[in-house]
């Protein structure tokens, strides 16, 4: 049976990706709370600005460092924390956009250029990938630091698992753009434009847009132009440690077909990039016995009377039939991955939302509750 | 329900993994039913509702699937060539545009403005009188906003540029759009969210933010994939003996009805937090345990929305 112990065998960071709503973040915090337990010391990284990991760790918040989660809280949870320790934090992507742009600012005039860019301040964030690239960003430089044993870094709520492989690129396409020339004009887009003879251009443009949004896009655009060199050569780095042999992707999905599909296009991606890809780790699978024969309805009906005995029955088939889809999506999985490193967590009965809940998942990630099955 | 049918256009939002897209698609459903012309709109052409009604890709193009029910996705390119064409009447200038390369950039490049023209669309589509020529007005727009994370950043879109722009005609054009989505008579918002914890923590800081950085309120919550309650007390009293003594089979069946049960209590338990975490009203949606077949399962919901 396979275990994230397995999946993460020489590992120093871990990346879990997948589509939204599979419970990324819960097995993140899942996997860093086991390894602490196996006596590593471990950060998680969170971008998710719904503070589940937060929530889930016991956590009152979390801000843009890292912070110990009480080994007393583990002990609560009949968890035993061990040697290790367990950090955690959730990505603040505006704040790490502002130390980013401070480090990469040949000065100070053009670091206050634009962080006080009014199209900086107010739309940075909705800028195409800047959350996924932030999260690498940060990732890195805690990397850099090498405090921890263990990183763990739960990405961000995409659309689809793919846009975060993608999105630093768009990211550095836009500052890197060729058009940006355009705009390095000193004086500013509008003169340069007029200076140009093609006033008709920017007189078209002003009908579209009001001419107060082009010359601060304009200043915007040519401030960051200074910071091209600084951002592509970070990136690279970034892209050397994802690629690294001490990462690994792990996919996170549930047992339903779409998230099954998208799990397998992710995987192709990871292949495409070069990047290590660790395993799936596939969530909240439903599990049945065998079809309930005449037999069973026999016995059924002797313990609970015909009723009972039939909703009982009819109940057991809805799930069966649930647990039948689950395991046909699984092997298809498996099968399309091109591995047998697929560790399935059952559909619990409580939804887990602390560190006792945690723990049960970890039984499953870690193989004790598998093991118990055995015995 | 019927307020919420009875907007010109309602934005279903919630995170990712909760079946928004399905529960847009239902409404759809229920209001063209009702006889109102519908259109439901896509933004990050996912393009489930083609995939339910088993048609081909619809893209920028409003497409009848059913009697009075509309789709269309909403690329955010062809909504920027759009808004140029409406922006700009005389041809030239036009063609001047699209040619130049700085056009190019600065459409793709400035940040919020796909979101923005996107916004632009749907208010289109929800005006009395089109502006594209050769369109219908409908009595009921459907937007299938992004997951949340998002979704409050997209909604938010107009007011920044408003903001930023200052004046000229975006500032204008985005000013318009923000009193469109905040217009409470016209404008109706529905979440939604599964019965568990961390959905009914996150539903309750969504309507909060969205009352907060957008200016909205919620008009309702579906709560989606709700367990029947298969057995009473009594009856979960007589599988916990049963369980004792079943072998095999008949055990695997009695601990799946125990298991079921209890899953519904902490769904009920869930439903009673929201209730004391959230002001808009709650409406319930079954989970569904043939959940592949997707048409099926948005005429059951559409049912059970009455």
């Amino acid at each position: 049976m396979t275990t994230v112990t397995d999946l993460t065998e020489g590992k120093r960071v871990v990346i879990c990706a997948g589509p939204g709503g599979v419970g990324k973040t819960t097995t993140s915090a899942a996997i860093a709370t086991g390894m602490a337990a196996r006596g590593l010391r471990v950060a998680v990284l969170t971008i998710d600005p719904a503070k589940r990991l937060a929530d889930s760790l016991g956590l009152p918040e979390l801000g843009n460092v890292e912070r110990q989660v009480d080994p007393e809280l583990f002990r609560d949870a009949g968890a035993d924390p061990g040697d290790g320790e367990l950090w955690a934090m959730m990505l603040d992507s505006k704040a790490t956009f502002d130390e980013v742009v401070a480090r990469h600012a040949p000065d100070e005039e053009t670091r206050d250029a634009v962080l006080s860019n009014r199209i900086y301040i107010e739309l940075s964030s909705a800028l195409a990938g800047s959350q996924e690239y932030m999260a690498m960003e940060k990732l890195y430089e805690i990397w850099a630091e090498d405090r921890y044993d263990l990183l763990v870094l739960d990405t961000p709520p995409s659309r689809n698992a793919l846009d975060f492989l993608e999105a630093p690129n768009r990211l550095l396409q836009f500052i890197e753009g060729r058009s940006l020339q355009v705009f390095l004009a000193p004086t500013g887009f509008a003169a340069k434009v007029a200076g140009r003879g093609t006033s008709i251009m920017f007189s078209i443009l002003k009908r579209i847009t009001g001419v107060d949004l082009l010359e601060d896009l304009s200043d915007f655009f040519g401030a960051f132009s200074g910071m091209v060199g600084g951002f592509r050569e970070r990136a690279v780095k970034v892209n050397e440690l994802l690629s690294d042999e001490l990462s690994t992707f792990l996919v996170i999905c549930g047992p339903q077909s779409e998230a099954i599909e998208e799990a397998a296009f992710f995987r192709g991606k990871l292949r495409e990039q070069g990047l290590p890809f660790g395993g799936a780790i596939v969530n909240k699978v439903h599990r049945a016995g065998d079809v309930a024969t005449d037999e069973t309805l026999g016995q059924l009906e002797r313990l609970l009377g015909s009723d009972l005995a039939e909703r009982v029955a009819s109940n057991y088939e809805d799930y069966r039939l649930l647990a039948e889809r689950d395991r046909r999506n699984i092997e298809r999985l498996a099968s399309e991955l091109g591995t047998d490193q697929v560790i399935q967590v059952p559909y619990l009965d409580r939804d887990v939302h602390d560190l006792a809940g945690l723990e049960e998942v970890n039984g499953h990630l870690f193989g004790r509750a598998n093991d118990a099955d055995v015995s | 329900m019927k307020d919420l049918l009875n907007k010109r256009l309602v934005i279903v939002t919630g995170k990712g993994g909760v079946g928004k897209s399905t529960v847009a698609l239902a409404l759809g459903l229920k209001a063209s039913e009702l006889g109102k012309r519908t259109i439901v709109c896509e933004v990050a052409s996912q393009e489930r509702i083609s995939h339910a009604f088993h048609r081909g890709s619809v893209g920028f193009k409003e497409t009848e699937f059913r009697q009075n029910l509309y789709g269309i996705s909403i690329d955010p390119d062809a909504a920027m060539r759009e808004y140029v064409l409406l922006a700009l009447r005389v041809k030239a200038m036009r063609d001047l545009l699209f040619r130049s390369k700085l056009f190019t950039y600065l459409a793709a490049a400035t940040p919020g403005l796909r979101e923005l023209v996107t916004i632009g669309k749907i208010w289109e589509l929800a005006l009395d009188e089109r502006r594209v020529k050769g369109t219908k007005p409908y009595d009921l727009v459907i937007l299938d906003a992004p997951a949340t994370g998002h979704g409050v950043g997209f909604l938010q879109t107009p007011r920044t540029f408003a903001n930023v722009a200052r004046v000229g005609p975006i500032a204008a054009q985005a000013e318009t759009l923000h009193r469109f989505i905040t217009n409470r008579r016209k404008t109706g918002v529905a979440i939604v969210a599964l019965p568990e914890e961390m959905p009914v923590n996150e539903t309750a800081t969504l309507e909060r933010d969205l009352a907060r950085t957008v200016g909205v309120s919620v008009d309702r919550i579906f709560l989606n994939g709700l367990y029947p309650n298969r057995f009473d007390d009594a009856e979960i009293q007589a599988l916990e003996a049963g369980l004792a003594k079943a072998p095999g089979t008949a055990w695997d069946a009695i601990a799946a009805g125990l298991a079921a049960s209890r899953r519904a209590a902490a769904q009920q338990e869930q439903i009673a937090r929201l209730d004391a975490k959230t002001r808009a009203p709650v409406t319930t949606l079954p989970f569904l345990f043939q959940p592949e077949l997707e048409a099926d399962e948005i005429r059951t919901l559409a049912e059970a929305m009455s």
